[in-house]
């Protein structure tokens, strides 16, 4: 019986999704005691052996180059040789894109119950229920999973990433490989240099108030500053003022940073319904009615073309640059 | 070529949430239900995109859930599914929702079969991949673009950090997002239609559920807002700084 955390790495570079999800799984076992181990599949750009330090005592390592590219399938095949190889009893995954294509597969193998999107740490005091969020946001269930062998996936920004020590995990390699994969990958487009929407602690998004496609510059500083992602409301991305992946909502993307900066939205309930996991949100809006104050944590009222370059002038100041 | 989309009923966004017999049931007193938008507005539009191309595409709809969601499978075929199967149980557990519909998919061999992202109440985003499992099949997660050749799809999917097109032989499950199709309005033609369009009621087989939930919360009250003035952002920062600390 142990726990297991599958890890996974865009371009050699672990992610800070499965980190929390790695951490997660680390408290977890601790809980239940028992160890917690790690499956990576693809070429590392550190040494695997390093995922120690979070606490995971053995790393089973799918290491060819084939797993660079994600399929589902060869990716469970993998997955179970390490589940196997560890007697895993639960198995955490980031609620991610990856862990949002594989989680479900290798609860549908193992018959195992499946949480989608965790908030927070398991209560085993009376069998083993999961905290997630449902209704977008808008409350909690505690759901109990009443098969023997679990599967978590963690929603991201809601664990705290710990590093334990300096330990270094025995690595084990795993002899799966992707060769056959049924789904041929032709092109990759990586959004370049910027901080990924769903994994940003700080988001500013900006609404149909800033006018123009034009006027993105005073965003993009604010954004800068705070070494944020830029969201932006549907009829932004419908004017095609901004990208179709950066709008946040009902039918667009959902986040949990744990600042939400909302410049010029009015708040609808279908905007709320993808933003209201953030824990702390600012509104920036020149209507004082705007349905937004109503679920905000500090509002300005006023003029987002002025306020914008002040607030941005004022976190430069405290960050000393 | 025959098409499965998974249709499920979720709570309009606008409805209150709100739990009764001691925060261990959803209240649906005051709710109106909706088709949730990633099944109705992508994947059953897209669905129906190709079979206006092709007209010997046909497309069934399943649906695991009670009677009382007849109106919304009835509305998802005025939009255009050809027939309907109702698999005759309520159940919030993923494995046994996703083992009914693998159950209908193994005895139409369907060359597709589409969900939704996720559904916007339980938000797992789990039912594809589960469904994919079961029939071992592939899955693409996350598709933006949706193309059919002969025998493979060309399907643009959302990646950690970016996009990937993929091509895969059929058949295969995909789950589809914004970009794959746009929102349709049923007209008239297609209501009239849908009366007479078959809808299969079966019964469950028999699974176990492997997940329970035992209770609800509503998120704590917000302590209400701070107002800043316009004219203090060092206030507002400082607040961020030292209050919230999130900055
Ligand atoms: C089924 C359905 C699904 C939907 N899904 C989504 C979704 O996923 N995401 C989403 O965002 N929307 C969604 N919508 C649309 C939603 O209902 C709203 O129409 C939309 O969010 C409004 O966008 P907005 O706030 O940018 O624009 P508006 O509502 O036009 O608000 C603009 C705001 O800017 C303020 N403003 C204007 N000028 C200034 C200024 N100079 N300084 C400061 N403030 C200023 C105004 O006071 C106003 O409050 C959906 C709608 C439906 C029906
Ligand atoms: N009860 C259901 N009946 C049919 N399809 C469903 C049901 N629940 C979910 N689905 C499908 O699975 C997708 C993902 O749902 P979920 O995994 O619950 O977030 C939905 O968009 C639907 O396409």
């Amino acid at each position: 019986m142990s726990v297991l955390i599958f890890v996974d790495q865009a371009e050699g570079q672990i992610r800070k999704a499965s980190l929390e999800a790695l951490s997660y799984g680390v408290a977890l076992a601790k809980q239940i005691g028992t160890t917690a181990n790690a499956v990576v599949l693809g070429n590392l750009a550190k040494n695997a052996a390093d995922l120690g330090s979070y606490g995971v005592s053995k790393v089973y390592h799918g290491e060819s180059d084939t797993f660079n590219t994600m399929d589902a399938q060869a990716y469970t095949n993998a997955i179970m040789e390490a589940v196997q190889k560890s007697n895993a009893e639960v198995i955490v995954f980031s609620h991610n894109q990856t862990g949002r294509a594989v989680a479900p597969r290798i609860a549908a193998k193992l018959k195992a119950g499946l949480v989608a999107g965790a908030v927070a740490l398991p209560d085993t005091s009376n069998g083993f229920a999961v905290r997630k969020s449902v209704f977008s946001g808008k409350a909690f269930a505690n759901v109990a999973i009443t098969s023997p062998v679990k599967v978590i996936t963690v929603n991201p920004n809601s664990f705290r990433i710990a590093e334990t020590g300096s330990e270094t995990a025995q690595v084990e390699k795993l002899d799966a490989t992707a060769d056959n994969a049924k789904v041929k990958a032709a092109t990759v487009n990586k959004v370049q240099g910027e901080v990924p929407l769903t994994e940003a602690e700080i988001v500013v998004s900006g609404g149909r108030g800033m006018k123009g496609p034009e006027n993105w510059g005073i965003l993009e500083d604010l954004a800068h500053s705070l070494h944020a992602a830029l969201a932006c409301s549907r009829p932004v991305a419908d004017a095609h003022w901004r990208p179709h992946h950066e709008h946040v909502g009902q039918t667009g993307i959902q986040v949990s940073p744990n600042l939400y900066i909302a410049v010029g939205i009015s708040g609808a309930i279908q905007h709320l319904a993808g933003v209201n996991r953030s824990k702390v949100m600012v509104v920036i809006n020149k209507d004082a009615e705007a349905p937004f104050f109503k679920a905000a944590d500090y509002g300005v009222v006023g003029d987002l073309f002025e306020i914008v370059p002040k607030l941005t002038e004022e976190i430069k100041k405290l960050k000393g640059v | 070529m025959k098409i499965l989309v998974c249709i499920s009923k979720t709570p309009d966004t606008t409805s209150k949430i709100a739990f009764k017999e001691n925060n261990t049931k959803f209240d649906e007193a005051s709710v109106q239900w909706i088709i949730n938008p990633y099944d109705e507005w992508y994947s059953l539009v897209r669905a129906i995109e190709l079979k206006e191309k092709d007209a010997s595409i046909t497309i069934t709809l399943v649906h695991v859930g009670g009677a009382d969601s007849d109106p919304i499978i009835r509305k998802a075929l005025a939009l255009g599914g050809d027939e309907a199967v109702r698999i005759n149980a309520q159940s919030d557990d993923t494995y046994f929702v996703a083992a009914q519909i693998a159950e209908v998919a193994k005895q139409g061999n369907y060359d597709l079969i589409f969900t939704g992202k996720e559904t916007i109440d339980y938000n797992a985003s789990a039912i594809g991949g589960m469904v994919a499992e079961l029939l071992d099949l592939p899955y693409i997660s996350l598709a933006t673009k949706f193309e059919l050749n002969s025998t493979t799809a060309v399907v643009t999917r959302e990646i950690e950090g970016g996009e990937e097109v993929d091509e895969v032989a059929l058949p295969a499950v995909v789950s589809c997002q914004k970009g794959v199709a746009e929102q349709r309005i049923p007209n008239m033609r297609g209501i009239m239609a849908a009366r007479t369009k078959p809808l299969k009621v079966v019964e469950p087989t028999p699974i176990e559920a492997l997940t329970k939930i035992v209770s609800y919360e509503l998120p704590p009250a917000k302590a209400g807002v701070k107002m800043v003035p316009a004219t203090d952002m060092a206030e507002l920062v400082r607040l961020l700084h030292e209050e919230a600390r999130v900055i």
